[in-house]
């Protein structure tokens, strides 16, 4: 008997197997539905979208405080008068009630889909809202859940607040969507409820009443119809996973107690003020370019100052690692654009394009020096790309002559992780960034989704190049962190701290895992990994003879 | 006619909160109001689905106008509401 595994975006952790039972047939109007005197339809619209509003404030007044205020403002939706207004227009000029509902809701939908991002995820409270009016003038039950029997997996093709909100969490196992994001109502309020959730499964369409399904929400796999004892066992081992991560807290520490500070990654304030509340030792990757992308002229002192102030406040005294610019010919800025160019992963990108606009440079060490006095945080700031040793200095004179203490480089380059021991001479840190030293390293394109065997992390050469830079930083008595993916997988995390490697930065929501993979094994254990990785023929070799090598308490919860 | 011109001040930009807490002041206000991207089509601004659908983000430009009488005041502390971080008192 075959499984089929198909993955999506787990977005509420837990794991669970069951049956599945399918909610929500849509509503829709009638084919041809006759139009009604303006006198009549209006009032009866109206009234419609007025009892849908209703019905969500009277459920809000009922729940929690997360579900209750997006219920009451998914309310706000069905009283809004642009909507009314333009199913009344439908109506008057000639559409069945329903049917007017219907496009209006679709034209709001339609502009929501349109803008993306976080607009796409409400136009499912907005179609939610168009449904249940659609159901109220044609005086059939509302959209949404089936009464369920037992215990049961729950698959739609996107769920909406109202039916999340309401779910009985006894009989519902687990949720599963074909739509859906990770700031989507309903990812919001599984995870609220501590229901175990994946959405955007497109697969989940095929997926017909009774099947069994084994859910995790942690990876987003979902299994279809596994054998029952192979379901068993990983529900099983999901469980104890999620219990050690539970207990997973703390600074980042080998079983012998040598520090690995676990950071966090991040790309803008909303990130910040996420990543501040997490378990983590700071940042080791902020990303600036988000502050430069969005505008078509250079962004003054002063602005920059306000964001970097709002992206350090979360953090206290804890670090916060700043790359500089990191723009190029492949992400070009309206007001640095030195042209296009014919292999921009290799031109004048980075600390390149730094060197040739200097002013671009100053402004944003300027800014980075304000808000750290502003906020006492602890900044360090470093290059994107840096190449030779004189790029190395050059950068740190400046970034000390903005008094800013503590200089660093990133380590993409293989020239510069070869040449490691001059360069870090120059600074206070450095940053392997493994993605772009992947690319580098073994001439292989990361945009291009068909060399991915050529940037696999566990590549031995690229394992090489990292233990030649932790080399020249050790030589130097100088910490050398991984910033890249890599630093995320905590069977490979095991070998860069065995190569030399002194903090991990990754996606927040990686740091439990890594942090208890460092717990179970001692220093000595890790470097005897990461001889046995840098010994294997290949990088499919390196990766089994670590995890055959690796604890076995740390083994159990993979 | 009264107009005014201002930056979206709201680090998530005009949608959410920042979008439910102007709508109920426009509202509150009692008197009609539009709201417009520069050069783009009007909205009522007491309509959530037209002010989020106007997609505006972080520091991007919206002109609110108003032809009732004593628009200057409603407008200006509409203005000032649009300005806040309205997303920060969160949390």
């Amino acid at each position: 008997m075959s499984t089929t595994v198909v993955q999506g975006i787990g977005v509420s952790a837990g794991s669970a197997y069951g049956p599945v039972v399918r909610a929500g047939n849509p509503v829709t109007p009638p084919d041809n539905e006759a139009a009604l005197p303006a006198a009549e339809v209006e009032p009866l619209i109206r009234g419609a979208l007025e009892a849908v509003a209703k019905d969500l404030e009277n459920r809000a007044a009922s729940a929690e405080d997360t579900a209750a205020s997006i219920l009451s403002a998914t309310a706000m939706l069905a009283r809004d008068p642009g909507l009314a207004d333009n199913a009344v227009e439908r109506a008057v000029s000639g559409a069945g009630p329903a049917t007017a509902i219907d496009g209006a809701t679709q034209d709001y939908v339609n502009q929501f889909t349109e803008l993306g991002g976080y607009f796409a995820e409400r136009a499912t409270d907005v179609r939610d809202v168009g449904d249940r009016a659609i159901a109220t003038v044609l005086g059939v039950s509302p959209p949404g859940v089936p009464p369920m029997e037992k215990p049961s997996v729950l698959v739609a093709r996107d769920l909406a607040p109202a039916e999340t909100a309401t779910l009985d969490r006894a009989l519902v196992l687990a949720i599963v969507t074909e739509e859906g994001g990770r700031t989507s109502h309903t990812a919001i309020l599984a995870a609220q409820m501590g229901i175990p959730a994946v959405v955007k499964v497109s697969e989940a369409k095929d997926f017909d009443d009774g099947h069994m399904v084994l859910v995790d929400g942690e990876s987003g796999e979902v299994h279809l119809d596994p054998p029952p004892e192979v379901a068993d066992a990983l529900v099983q081992r999901r469980e104890r996973r999620n219990k050690v991560l539970a207990g997973s807290t703390g600074p980042g520490t080998t079983k012998d107690g040598k520090a690995i500070p676990l950071l966090a990654n991040i790309g803008g304030v909303e990130d910040a003020i996420a990543a501040g509340k997490a378990d983590v030792e700071g940042v080791g990757l902020f990303r600036t370019e988000f502050v430069f992308l969005s505008s078509k002229t250079a962004p003054t002192v002063e602005e920059q100052t306000e964001i970097y102030r709002k992206v350090f406040e979360p953090f206290g005294e804890r670090r916060v690692v700043v790359r500089t610019l990191d723009a190029g010919a492949d992400k070009p800025l309206a007001f640095a654009d030195l042209g296009s160019e014919e292999n921009p992963a290799l031109g004048r990108r980075g600390l390149r394009l730094s060197a040739e606009l200097p002013e671009l440079l100053d402004a944003q060490l300027e800014a980075l020096s304000a808000a750290a006095h502003l906020t006492g945080a602890d900044v360090r700031v470093m290059a994107p790309m840096v190449a030779i040793v004189e790029e190395a200095a050059w950068f740190a004179r400046r970034v000390r002559e903005n008094g800013l203490p503590k200089v660093g480089v990133m380590i993409e380059v293989p020239g510069a992780a070869l040449r490691s021991e001059h360069v870090m001479a120059e600074v206070d840190f450095g940053s392997l960034g493994t993605n772009d030293l992947a690319q580098y390293t073994m001439a292989a394109d990361r945009m291009q989704g068909e060399l991915s065997d050529l940037l696999d992390p566990w590549q031995p050469a690229l394992l090489d190049v990292i233990a030649a830079a932790c080399h020249g930083a050790s030589v130097n008595g100088k910490p050398m962190g991984v910033c890249g993916e890599s630093a995320g997988d905590p069977l490979l995390a095991l070998v860069l701290v065995g190569l030399g490697v002194t903090s991990l930065s990754m996606a927040p929501s990686k740091v439990p895992l890594v942090r208890y993979s460092l717990a179970c094994h001692t220093f000595a254990q890790c470097q005897r990994l990461a001889h046995l990785a840098r010994s294997a023929r290949t990088a499919h070799d390196a990766r089994e003879v670590v995890r055959e090598h690796a604890s076995a308490d740390f083994t159990a919860v993979l | 006619m009264t107009t005014r011109t201002v930056e979206i001040g709201s680090s998530v930009g005009l949608h959410a909160r920042p979008a439910a807490l102007f709508v109920q002041a426009v509202t509150a206000s009692g008197i009609a109001i539009t709201i417009a991207r520069p050069g783009g089509k009007p909205a009522p601004a007491n309509s959530i689905l037209g002010v989020m659908a106007l997609g505006a983000k972080h520091g991007e430009t919206v002109e609110l106008a108003s032809e009732a009488e004593g628009a200057d005041a409603v407008l200006d502390s509409l203005v000032d509401l649009l300005k806040q971080d309205l997303d920060a008192e969160e949390g």
